[in-house]
């Protein structure tokens, strides 16, 4: 056997009990609340300048994400990030933040990039409480921030 | 459930080449708790989630990930890598209740 194979296993393994969802979930209160999205949105930019460094974003192509219009299953949201960006010494993306607006705590991850990755590219699967404004954005390592966000609805809420 | 942990790496199977950029996956067993659960007795769930992700290749820190509870239970994490050349893509998660994993697969270029 090769040591490829050995160390392969397959999709179906790798997704395996990821989708699973406790009974428990809707006890705490976490429900989705359909009527919530409309709730005066979260003033997002002290968040996003905490995590990012400034809150001035500017909406960018560069920028990619493939965030479906409505979710299944809102606690497991694939998030699939490209950034269309050079990856060398002295013109690279340093971080990317995803944020969705609605969440109990708004900010779900900030990953820190180094040119040695080549590009850009990765997935991560994310909660959401209810229907919300996702945002990623990148930052260059001149400070500067690319963004795209896109609103998801939810079927039922993720207990995020 | 499944135990916490089982981390895993996985990387292509067939060399690459100098330069290409590979995918690489990633996935560990993890409740990914918030904190802001109740179980059927109405007792909150503690929070215990993976805050801290660290990718090494050869020995060089590539790329961080500081995660929330917002991340789903069993996180899967993807990304890519730039070949340069064979050595070990090892990934280390941690945990806010100071659980430490790592998984280590070889990138073989050539």
């Amino acid at each position: 056997m090769s040591e490829g194979a050995k160390k392969g296993w397959t999709r179906r393994e790798f997704f395996h009990g990821v989708g699973a969802v406790s009974a428990a979930c809707a006890v705490g209160g976490m429900a989705a609340n359909a009527l919530a999205a409309e709730e005066a949105a979260v003033d997002m930019g002290p968040i996003i300048a905490e995590a990012m460094g400034s809150k001035d974003v500017t909406a960018d192509a560069a920028v990619k994400a493939e965030l479906p219009e409505k979710a299944d299953n809102a606690t497991l949201v694939r998030v699939p990030v490209k950034i269309d960006h050079p990856m060398d010494a002295k013109n690279f993306i340093q971080s990317v933040g995803i944020f969705v607006d609605n969440n109990p705590k708004p900010q779900v991850a900030v990953f820190e990039f180094t040119p040695e990755v080549g590009k850009v590219d990765f997935e991560v699967r994310i909660k959401m409480a209810k229907p919300s404004k996702v945002r990623v954005i990148a930052k260059t390592n001149a400070g500067k921030l690319l963004g795209l966000e896109k609103m998801v609805d939810v079927a039922a809420g993720g207990c995020a | 459930m499944a135990d916490i942990g089982e981390p895993k790496v996985k990387v292509p199977s067939a060399p690459a080449k100098a330069g290409d950029i590979v995918q690489i996956k990633t996935l560990i067993n993890h409740p990914m708790e918030s904190g802001m659960r109740k179980d059927d007795k109405g007792e909150v769930i503690p929070a215990h989630f993976i805050e801290e992700v660290t990718v090494e290749y050869d020995g060089k820190t590539v790329l961080k990930g500081k995660w929330t509870a917002a991340i789903s239970k069993n996180p899967f994490f993807s990304f890519s890598l730039k070949a340069s050349k064979t050595g070990p893509v090892k990934v280390s998660w941690k945990d806010n209740k100071g659980g430490n994993f790592t998984a280590s697969a070889d990138l073989t270029v050539g």
